[in-house]
């Protein structure tokens, strides 16, 4: 029996040399320059949109008639709009509305989107045939007329606005967690949890979900940037939130009758809304790579 | 370094070292080997996974991806010349690989391109070597299936990969590999990936192809059945070196090195009295990044000594005749009185 | 070790008043091959065809064969991770060949399975301490998280991992200990029948012989424990088995003990089998016969008709290719599926 205590030890001694996960993770994930940037744009943009209130320099609402459409000086770092309130101040507090909309919108999106494709994926036959054609119905309706048909029965305003982009944006998730799903299914851990006889449950929740989520991540960042277009592009058609609610999109729409006058009403915003969905899009693109799970492994 | 006599060899192999940089750190895949082949030999390289035999062969066609791959140093004395100090994807190596020296792979179903037809497969190596036109090539593709035991081969030829069996597709490599009539065929565990009855025909056809022409074949594999049944000397490798060389027989007569004991004993044999208690070696596979300079083998070695601990990893010594082993112990004679089973 | 073990060793020696685990009878599961949107049905994959075995309390069965055989098929069944399309399964005496999953579920600690892949058969992102006690979790065998770490501990020391590794993922072992962690999981709940499913043809050469002493082990320590030990290496199955089964696509060629198996082979394709194993001794290899089989293994979507081994076997006459060879025994418990015989 000390031979066998000796194995033990010899076997703790040479185990194979611990590399962290997470210090791996790091080092891919900060190892692209752009990537980094982008982290720094969305870091700028939380610090904005929670500090928006010390951040801006005047109240996005308040409005100046006496100095409409002015071009940017030092009063007005970037001018004022038709109402004559502070443009800069609107993006500031603008940035909120994006956040709120991106991240409520995706949450939404993803967690239904991801619970449909699980059952899907996971019991096969004819749960995955109604639930995917379900999901292919939705893929197939336009995200415009969606919202407009909700706005329309619901009306207008932001929380409508990410109801109609939350729904639209199911799909991804559904088709994505159900590919995965199916895939992961044939590992041998998945049979091996039913056969010391784990319940469905057990086995969907405990070992197919922690396993399908890196590139649910993944998707979830790039939808981001994705959620915030749309909320701008809804916006701009008049749809979303109502004036005088600050948003990029709406601020586009309004600036674009003076885009030869008064270029930056429209610019500004455009730009912060190209940069935001930018850094969405490289913060995404670095976590798939941090995420790839052919990088795991010691060597 | 092992030396037959001073006749030159087909191949030899001197002091071959080739190391890649990982993530982790530098790994010595082969660090220092050297042996050779004559005319019509077959000759086996023994060891697990992460020895280096694979490596080391590859490293002698100049096969390794540079990066992260490396050969730095050695030389691969082949027909008089030094194939290392060709470019890798220069016309010598070029015109040696493949036709000269060629290699049969483990996984058939990788290392035959899924798009192109067999024909035109084994055709490319006719034409690009030996010249042949596309009607030439195509006859003598058909005649190389139809050696190698492939059934209605004038119709197979125009197949598709994926529409042969796994033992087939290994077929097809055969023939690819000795479509040139190579020296030298190397066959890297060629047979792991199959059924034993399938392992047991290709192993007889590539033994019969190789007699039929006249070339000598490396035999690349863990498992020493294999060797013990066709090859005539074997070299045994641990952690990128060789710790034991000499004729079959002698090596299972007589094994020296406590590896290639331990192997010989951790194995069930078909024939042996049933209830033998298996002796496993202690311990793990050695971890190949930045490895200690003393014997690789030393902490799942049960026949250690002082020497071992405190000088680098030995040399390979002459025993008698064609056996050379590598280790301290051994040259202590230690191990001589422990090897009495 | 293993002697100190407590009381819920005795657990195992439960009054069963049947000493045969399991009782196989006609097992036959067939995959359907469809076509079309409505899955219409065009032929079976005939994965195992009338099987059947008995396996006494605290006997190895080894299931040997090719690929395509069935072996593996038959295991799953047997843990019901598939329906049988027939046949009839008791496990200690229960027949649970067609009772529903709810059912089956409270049986299935008392058999477990260890699979092939020490690096698929492990959940990458659960720890090692978790992957060993979901058992316990799922059937709820303890009551307190002590319990449970104790018990997680105590089964980490019954396999020779140390237990201060409880929190490290899979791929921070090697492969031989992960296969010690489904050897652990397997275990955790006292099973009387354990289903080995190639656990050693993915590990190293010196790393099998430790899992296989480390089985053995197991089953002289915890009284009862049965084995059903699938492979395809001959010479390990022989080793650690009682008895042995042969298998040839999807039907039981020969049984009987391990001893007389290759002492005594009688059916064709066994005789086939054991020269085609190759034994690591060239002095023996030397003097061997070999018998080359011709052909390929057929697919089991088209089988021959009668006796499946009649194409390739030497022995073959007119009846065989007409009517399927039942197995009789042919004395002292030596089975054969073979008409000539």
């Amino acid at each position: 029996m000390s031979e066998s205590r000796e194995t033990v030890i010899q076997e703790f001694i040479e185990a194979p040399p611990r590399v962290s996960a997470w210090k791996r993770f790091i080092t891919v994930f900060f190892g692209r320059r752009i990537v980094i940037f982008g982290m720094i744009i969305l870091i700028g943009l939380m610090i904005t949109a929670i500090f928006a209130n010390w951040l801006a320099p005047y109240d996005p609402y308040l409005q100046d008639l006496d100095n409409v459409k002015a071009s940017p000086s030092t009063e007005h770092l970037l001018g004022t709009d038709t109402l004559g309130r502070d443009t800069l101040s609107r993006i500031i507090y603008g940035s909120r509305t994006s956040l709120i909309v991106g991240f409520v919108a995706i949450f939404f999106a993803a967690t239904v989107g991801m619970t449909l494709g699980l059952v899907a994926g996971y019991f096969g036959g004819w749960t995955y045939s109604v639930i995917m054609r379900v999901i292919d119905a939705l893929m197939a309706f336009p995200m415009i007329l969606l919202a407009l048909t909700i706005a329309a029965l619901l009306g207008g305003g932001l929380r409508n606005i990410v109801i109609a982009l939350g729904i639209s944006m199911i799909p991804p998730y559904a088709r994505l967690m159900c590919g995965q799903a199916l895939h992961i299914k044939e590992n041998d851990y998945v049979v091996a949890a039913h056969a010391i006889g784990a319940g469905n449950w057990r086995v969907m929740l405990r070992h197919i979900a922690p396993n399908a989520f890196p590139p649910l991540i993944v998707l979830m960042t790039m939808m981001i940037g994705a959620a915030i277009l749309a909320e701008a592009g809804l916006s701009f058609l008049g749809i979303g939130i109502d004036p005088p609610g600050a948003a990029w999109g709406a601020m586009v729409s309004e600036g674009y009758r003076y885009l030869l006058t008064v270029p930056v009403l429209s610019f500004a915003p455009g730009i912060a809304i190209m940069l935001v969905v930018f850094a969405f899009n490289m913060v995404g693109d670095g976590l798939r790579d941090a995420l790839d799970p052919r990088l795991r492994g010691t060597l | 370094m092992v030396e037959g006599d001073e006749m030159s060899h087909l191949l030899e192999v001197s002091n071959l070292k080739t190391h890649f940089s990982t993530e982790a750190g530098l790994v010595k895949a082969v660090d220092g080997i050297s042996y050779y082949i004559d005319e019509l030999e077959i000759i086996g390289l023994v060891g697990e996974s992460g020895c280096g035999k694979s490596v080391s062969q590859l490293s002698t066609m100049q096969l390794i991806p540079t990066p992260p791959g490396e050969i730095v140093g050695g030389e691969v004395i082949f027909e008089g010349r030094d194939l290392l100090k060709y470019p890798a994807h220069g016309p010598e190596m070029r015109s040696v690989r493949g036709a000269k020296i060629a290699m049969v792979f483990q996984e058939p179903m990788t290392s035959l391109n899924p798009v192109m037809t067999i024909c035109r497969q084994i055709s490319e190596t006719l034409e690009l070597h030996l010249g042949m036109n596309r009607e030439t090539a195509r006859e003598r593709s058909i005649e190389l299936l139809k050696l190698v035991g492939i059934p209605s081969a004038e119709s197979r030829i125009d197949d598709y990969p994926h529409q042969f069996s796994g033992g087939m597709r290994q077929r097809v490599m055969i023939a690819m590999a000795l479509s040139c009539n190579p020296r030298i065929l190397v066959a890297d565990e060629p047979t792991t990936a199959l059924d034993v009855t399938t392992q047991a025909q290709l192993l007889e056809l590539m033994k019969d192809m190789v007699d039929h022409f006249r070339a000598s074949l490396v035999v690349v594999t863990h498992n020493l059945g294999v060797v013990a049944r066709y090859a005539q000397r074997i070299y045994v490798m641990y952690a990128g070196r060789i710790v034991e060389a000499g004729t079959t027989k002698d090596i299972f007569a007589r094994p020296r090195h406590p590896y290639t004991m331990g192997l010989l004993k951790c194995v069930p044999r078909l024939d042996e009295e049933r209830g033998r208690k298996l002796v496993p070696i202690v311990g793990l596979p050695p971890n190949l990044v930045n490895m200690p300079t003393t014997c690789a083998f030393l902490p799942r070695c049960p026949y250690s000594i002082d020497r071992c601990r405190q000088e680098p990893w030995p040399p390979l010594k002459q025993l008698h005749d064609q056996h050379y082993v590598a280790c301290y112990a051994n040259m202590e004679e230690k191990v001589g009185e422990l090897n009495a089973k | 070790m293993l002697l100190a073990m407590p009381i819920w060793r005795k657990r195992l020696v439960n009054s069963t008043q049947n000493n045969i685990v399991l009782d196989v009878s006609n097992l036959k599961m067939y995959f359907p091959v469809t076509r079309g949107l409505l899955k219409h049905k065009i032929a079976d994959v005939k994965a195992v065809d009338d099987v059947s075995f008995k396996v006494k309390r605290g006997e190895t069965l080894g299931l040997v064969g090719e690929s395509g055989c069935g072996k593996t098929t038959t295991g799953r069944c047997i843990l019901r991770l598939y329906d049988p399309t027939a046949g009839r399964i008791l496990f200690e005496g229960l027949d649970i060949s067609r009772v529903s999953e709810r059912k089956i579920r409270p049986l299935r600690r008392k058999m477990a399975l260890i699979f092939q892949d020490p690096y698929g058969s492990l959940d990458p992102r659960q720890s090692a301490g978790s992957i060993v006690g979901e058992p316990l979790l799922v059937h709820h065998m303890v009551t307190t998280k002590g319990e449970y770490e104790e018990r997680i501990e105590q089964l980490f020391r019954i396999v020779g991992l140390d237990p201060s590794m409880v929190d490290r993922v899979p791929h921070e072992f090697s492969g031989g200990q992960r296969q010690r962690i489904g050897v652990a999981r397997a275990l955790a709940c006292e099973p009387s029948l354990i289903i080995c499913d190639e656990p050693i043809s993915a590990l190293d050469v010196s790393i099998q012989a430790q899992i296989i002493n480390l089985l053995e082990e197991l089953q002289a320590g915890l009284k009862g424990l049965t084995y059903l030990f699938i492979a395809h290496d001959l010479s390990v199955v022989r080793h650690i088995s009682n008895r042995v089964a042969v298998m040839y696509l999807g039907r039981i060629v020969e049984i009987t003990s391990s001893e007389e198996l290759y002492s005594n082979p009688m059916h064709p394709y066994t005789k086939a089998l054991l020269s085609a194993v190759p034994i690591a001794d060239p002095f023996v290899e030397e003097k061997r016969e070999r018998i080359i089989l011709k052909g390929e293994v057929p697919s089991p979507l088209n089988p021959p008709p009668g006796c499946s081994f009649h194409p390739r076997c030497a022995y073959a006459k007119p009846e065989c290719s007409q009517i399927i060879p039942p197995l009789h025994d042919i004395g002292g418990g030596h089975e054969v599926a073979c008409h000539q015989i």
